[in-house]
């Protein structure tokens, strides 16, 4: 079903939008923390020696380091795997970065269950919750490798700390080369009245091979990628809960915390419509990622069972 | 399939298949650390061969994993696990064990690998390492029998390690914890606040093992974070400091009886190593850091140990 899917990791398309940035621009620096050949760094540290710096594992120091440079003028990119580079330097990341509104880009890769194999300890389900927690940062979750490297782009020339969660393996490609990212803006991927399934990351791809399936059911789907969590477009979510009166989440992060708590909030508070989850409940395990995404209740079929969810609790 | 296989607890038994080892031929008592106070050092250099054998049957099977700091560690496990600490594998709570925690979390193979030898749980397991349902995670995790700690996010273990030395102090208990480290982990801050900690409550009931192989993830250590002098960083925190060839069992086991006797400070033992030890390719390769050997490179490596 998926083999026809072009398929692209969005750590590639960070490493080459980096070097096209470190060409263009002479006041970014890139920091690493011994991971730059995982993360995609490595080819800014190859072609600019002067403007990357590895720290090695510590990942506190990291955060500290980013301040400075940033403190000075600089637009530093920080990037690590996205646990090394959330929780670990949390209060680094609060104290020295968010509270001054640094330009700093915290950019992490092997986020969520799908970095697989390595198991729980690696895969990180917390992040998105963390991250939205600082109230300086803007917190976007690219759907693919395209909207990837836009919102890499973007981020260069938007000052203000930024954190753009990527994962690890080849993930399905949803949109064209050359791509404009909108900033704070929900992206509609496919109009409909019935429900709107609201997705970001990896998620986007499942939300929308399960609007082509509920589609064939009769059943008219809208799908809007909310790559921006933060600021968020509550526009776009209560325009969403007003028109088509039942909304589904999809995230590849725990419950709480994520996407399904920024919607939750928006239409608690402005108008209030059935919101159905699929999210992680727990911590998961090593294994590959499609096994992963099954056996955790994050496929293109949970979406589908999810919206029959919403559907009836409307009525 | 490649097969892993069984060296036994003595190392006694000819190497059998993991399919055709009983439970009886891998079950260890607690008379386990009496026997293996028999075992030869040509027989300990055995166990070591087939453990090198069994991760790297078990990362390939996976198709992921560290192979490398998982095969420089096999000798200090060794020493560990089948001469010095008392432990017992039928009941791997048993609260006076002497605990060993893997810091460096992503070397979770070679400690599967001797789990598996002692009899925590049957060697064939070590076939699902990394797979869905299976108890034995990508990094050491404490579903599995034996484990003490979950790691993997490096610079952990050594704080866990003094919280169970504390805690042996305060129940008068005799055991003994040994936590083994990365060079690169030493990186992490954490590792030098533990130091320091570990030193102000003399915590002589504490050994820590660096695994220095001069690798990390990237590349060489002292290409990503110089970080020698390093048995005088250890010194000037107050630890008794030990350098040894970490591929001699008897050095690690001189080094290890030596820090026995060290009263009112923690020990460090500096394991000088070589990453990936025992297969040619990957001697001092960082390519063989996190990287699955293809079934080509396995067939060669499992020539090259002749087990
Ligand atoms: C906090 C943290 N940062 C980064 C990593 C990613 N990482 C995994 S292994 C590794 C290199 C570790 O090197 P070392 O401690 O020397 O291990 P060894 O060579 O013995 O395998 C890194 C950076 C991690 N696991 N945890």
């Amino acid at each position: 079903m998926t083999s026809t899917v072009t398929k692209s990791a969005t750590r590639e398309a960070y490493g080459q939008v980096l070097v096209e940035l470190g060409r263009e621009d002479p006041n970014i620096v890139v920091l690493g923390g011994d991971l730059n050949k995982s993360t995609g760094t490595w080819a800014f540290a190859q072609q600019f020696p002067e403007r990357f710096f590895d720290l090695g594992a510590a990942e506190q120091n990291i955060m500290g380091i980013a301040a400075g440079l940033a403190s000075a003028g600089k637009t530093v990119f920080a990037s690590t795997f996205a646990v090394f580079g959330t929780g670990r330097p949390y209060d680094q990341i609060r104290l020295s970065i968010a509270q001054p509104g640094l330009n700093v880009k915290i950019v992490v890769t092997h986020a969520g269950i799908i970095t697989g194999e390595d198991g729980m300890s690696a895969q990180s389900i917390e992040d998105i919750a963390l991250m939205c927690a600082l109230p300086t940062f803007t917190v976007v979750v690219p759907a693919d490798a395209p909207e990837t490297a836009a919102a890499v782009r973007e981020a260069a020339r938007t000052q203000g700390p930024w954190y753009i969660r990527l994962g690890r393996p080849a993930t399905p490609v949803v949109h064209q080369d050359g791509y404009r990212f909108h900033l704070g803006r929900a992206e509609q991927l496919k109009g409909g009245s019935d429900v709107t399934v609201i997705a970001c990351g990896v998620m986007v791809s499942a939300a929308l091979e399960a609007a082509e399936v509920l589609e064939g059911q009769g059943v008219r789907c809208r799908v809007l990628n909310m790559a921006t969590l933060k600021p968020t477009d509550e526009e776009a979510i209560i325009r969403a809960a007003k028109e088509t009166g039942a909304l589904v989440t999809a995230e590849e992060h725990y419950i709480h915390g994520g996407l399904n708590s920024i919607v939750c909030q928006a239409v608690g508070r402005l108008c209030p419509v059935p919101v159905e989850p699929v999210a992680l409940t727990r911590y998961a395990e090593s294994g590959d990622p499609s096994g992963l995404l099954r056996k955790y209740g994050l496929t293109a079929e949970d979406v589908v069972a999810a919206v029959r969810r919403a559907l009836s609790r409307r009525g | 399939m490649t097969n892993v296989k069984h060296a036994g607890a003595g190392g006694k038994q000819p190497a059998t298949t993991a399919a055709s080892a009983t439970p009886a031929e891998v079950s260890v008592s607690p008379g386990h650390a009496r026997r293996a106070e028999e075992l030869a050092e040509r027989d300990l250099k055995q166990v070591a061969r087939t453990l090198r054998r069994n991760i790297l049957v078990s990362i390939a099977a996976a198709g992921s994993g560290h192979p490398g700091g998982s095969l420089s560690a096999v000798e200090t496990l060794v020493a560990l696990y089948y001469k010095v600490m008392r432990h017992d594998p039928s009941n791997p709570r048993w609260p006076e064990r002497d605990r060993f925690v893997l810091s460096k979390g992503h070397a979770a193979p070679v400690l599967y690998a001797v789990l598996a030898d002692c009899g925590y749980f049957p060697p064939q397991e070590l076939l699902t390492l990394r797979k869905l349902d299976s108890r034995l995670q990508g990094h050491a995790h404490i579903m599995t029998p034996g484990v003490e700690m979950s790691a993997g996010s490096l610079g952990q273990g050594l704080s866990f390690g003094i919280g169970q030395a504390l805690a042996a102090r305060i129940d008068g208990r005799a055991y003994r914890v040994y936590v083994l480290l990365g060079d690169g982990e030493c990186d992490e801050g954490q590792v030098w606040e533990a130091a320091m900690s570990a030193a102000h409550y003399r915590l002589d009931n504490l050994v820590a093992v660096v695994d220095r192989n001069r690798i990390q993830n990237d590349r060489f250590t002292s290409e990503v974070m110089e970080l020698e002098p390093l048995a005088e960083k250890w010194r000037a925190f107050g630890w008794s400091v030990e350098e040894v060839d970490g591929h001699s069992i008897r050095d690690i086991l001189l080094a290890l009886k030596q820090a026995q006797g060290v009263k009112g400070k923690p020990s460090c033992i500096i394991a000088h190593t070589v990453k990936g030890k025992g297969v040619s390719f990957m001697e001092n390769n960082p390519a063989f850091h996190g990287k699955a050997p293809t079934r080509e490179e396995l067939r060669q490596a499992l020539e090259e140990l002749g087990v």
